[in-house]
């Protein structure tokens, strides 16, 4: 009996093990590996010394902060006027589908977009303005960036904005508050969590974005997963891109309870 | 009451035509008998013909559809006893610690997955091809299966096991005739949202593929980066048809699960 019991769930605590806590553990190890194969922290203290990597993770930071911020601040009113739509399911459900789409795909379409002679340019000339370099910019990369997050944080603010009790509002409106005060005392504190794991499943991706940065911000290397693809895929040097990981994840875990914490 | 501003609607309307137009913008250029994505020159299906005509990506479509049938399939079975193991946990911090390690491959970025997944293999002496992608995408959707069937186990009403235990039913015999069929359309969406992680993974194959094995994310990727060819947007067509099959079928599944859910509770009530 009692063995049978435990029999059911080796499956499930194996992966556990062996992908869940061993990766972890190895990683860590890893980055405790210098190159000459040895115990030290040598990584560690040439990531916070080094001026390369120092000024990547802060423009890794503000790109992923610039992104999280646009994509809020489309996303908000499109939530907030989904929730009084009739057919508020159906249109949500026109939000999720281009998320099914190969995030590639969406990338490569900008690729033809922002090219010298694709239509981005060619609707600019009519305006007089000659073909400028628009792919391998900055404002392409935040550009893509936030067009393939938008509706991660639609969602979230929806269904947090849905559960609002609309006698509240009832109640605000009768008690003499005007539109501005409704919002700003009533329905944004109310809607705080959806905002809240909106920017939590934004803002570590965008950290973390490697394909598109290669794709649409050229080879330069502007965030902390492209330096870690890099030194593991292409510089071999698995130590200092587990280094990389290992800050990715404390600052992962940091913006983690501090999204939870201020509630 | 319920106040739309026309301001409101061209807004939504606007940013619907943004999600939408790269994705259009895509299909349109399939049919181009040019070479670029900048001027429509005229009709033409060729680059679906020759899409047909490319036995090494049909072979890479096929491959990748298996991957993702056996990744889920895998991931299914072993979410299902997982979620099964968490729900009979009765301390609740226990619960709590083992739910915070199975999510943790849900909030890792991509990036660290395939990072410490290189790793494990290499430390291990696997060798990477197929089998290392598979394992890998097995171990990333199993969280998702756990979280999708977790609430159906909640709703099980918990006299109706006691009901058959007092009948005599065996414990084998509870699983497979009441706690099974219960929660079956959460085994399903599970399975489902196991199918599109895998079918839509990048990062993860990327950091294991090797050398012999690719998936379409991954030729897509290598494509792109040597420029435009517009097979790949005769590709991303396909691809969108695909997706929005998919996503039918989802509604569809969804659907017939809240209808099941009515018609039990009308059962209750007639009761």
């Amino acid at each position: 009996m009692k063995l049978r019991k435990n029999l059911f769930m080796l499956p499930y605590l194996f992966w556990l093990l062996l992908f869940v806590i061993l990766p972890l553990i190895l990683i860590v190890v890893q980055s405790l590996i210098g190159t000459d194969g040895q115990l030290t922290l040598a990584n560690f203290v040439s990531f916070f010394t080094s001026g390369t990597y120092l000024s990547m993770t802060v423009n890794s930071f503000i790109y992923a902060l610039i992104v999280t911020v646009i994509t809020l601040v489309i996303s908000y009113p499109v939530a907030y006027i989904l929730t009084k739509l009739k057919h508020s399911q159906f249109f949500l459900l026109l939000i999720i589908l281009p998320t099914w789409i190969n995030v590639l795909l969406k990338a490569y379409a900008f690729i033809g977009l922002f090219s010298q002679s694709g239509w981005i340019n060619q609707f600019l000339g009519i305006f007089g303005i000659g073909p400028t370099q628009l792919l391998f910019t900055d404002f392409a990369f935040i550009f893509v960036a936030s067009y393939i997050e938008i509706p991660f944080m639609i969602l979230p603010i929806f269904n947090s904005l849905k559960t609002i009790n609309g006698e509240y509002i009832h109640a605000a409106n009768d008690l003499g508050a005007t539109r501005f005060q409704t919002f700003t005392k009533v329905i944004w504190p109310l809607s705080l969590d959806g905002v809240k794991s909106g920017i939590q499943s934004i803002f570590i991706p965008t950290l973390s974005l490697f394909m598109i940065t290669r794709l649409i911000g050229g080879n330069r290397v502007i965030t902390l997963g492209t330096a870690i693809e890099q030194h593991f895929l292409t510089t071999m040097n698995w130590g200092m891109g587990s280094t990389i990981g290992v800050i990715l994840m404390i600052i992962m875990i940091a913006s983690m309870k501090l999204t939870n914490g201020s509630k | 009451m319920k106040k739309k501003s026309k301001f409101e609607l061209i807004y939504l309307t606007l940013v619907m035509i943004v999600l939408y137009f790269p994705i259009f913008y895509l299909i349109y250029f399939s049919f181009s008998s040019g070479d670029s994505m900048s001027y429509f020159e005229s009709f033409t299906f060729d680059h679906y013909q020759a899409l047909l005509n490319d036995p090494r990506l049909i072979r890479i479509v096929l491959d990748t559809i298996l991957l993702a049938l056996l990744a889920s399939l895998f991931a299914t079975m072993i979410g299902t006893l997982g979620a099964l193991y968490i729900h009979q946990v009765k301390k609740k911090s226990v619960r709590n610690s083992l739910l915070s390690l199975n999510n943790i491959l849900l909030v890792s970025p991509d990036v660290i997955i395939g990072a410490s997944f290189l790793i494990l293999f290499t430390f291990a002496g696997f060798s990477l091809g197929f089998y290392s992608v598979l394992l890998s995408h097995i171990a990333f959707c199993v969280p998702i299966v756990v979280l999708m069937i977790l609430p159906k186990l909640k709703e099980i009403n918990p006299t109706l096991i006691d009901a058959a235990y007092d009948l005599g039913a065996s414990k084998y015999k509870v699983l497979s005739a009441i706690i099974l069929p219960l929660i079956t359309p959460g085994i399903l969406s599970g399975f489902f949202m196991a199918l599109t992680y895998s079918l839509d993974d990048f990062a993860v194959t990327f950091f294991l593929t090797g050398q012999g094995f690719t998936t379409l994310s991954v030729e897509i990727f290598s494509r792109a980066r040597r420029g435009i060819s517009l097979e790949i947007n005769a590709l991303s067509t396909l691809m969108f048809l695909f997706s929005l099959l998919l996503v039918i079928g989802y509604y569809f599944l969804s659907r017939y699960n809240q209808n099941r859910k009515i018609n039990n509770q009308k059962k209750k009530v007639t009761k």
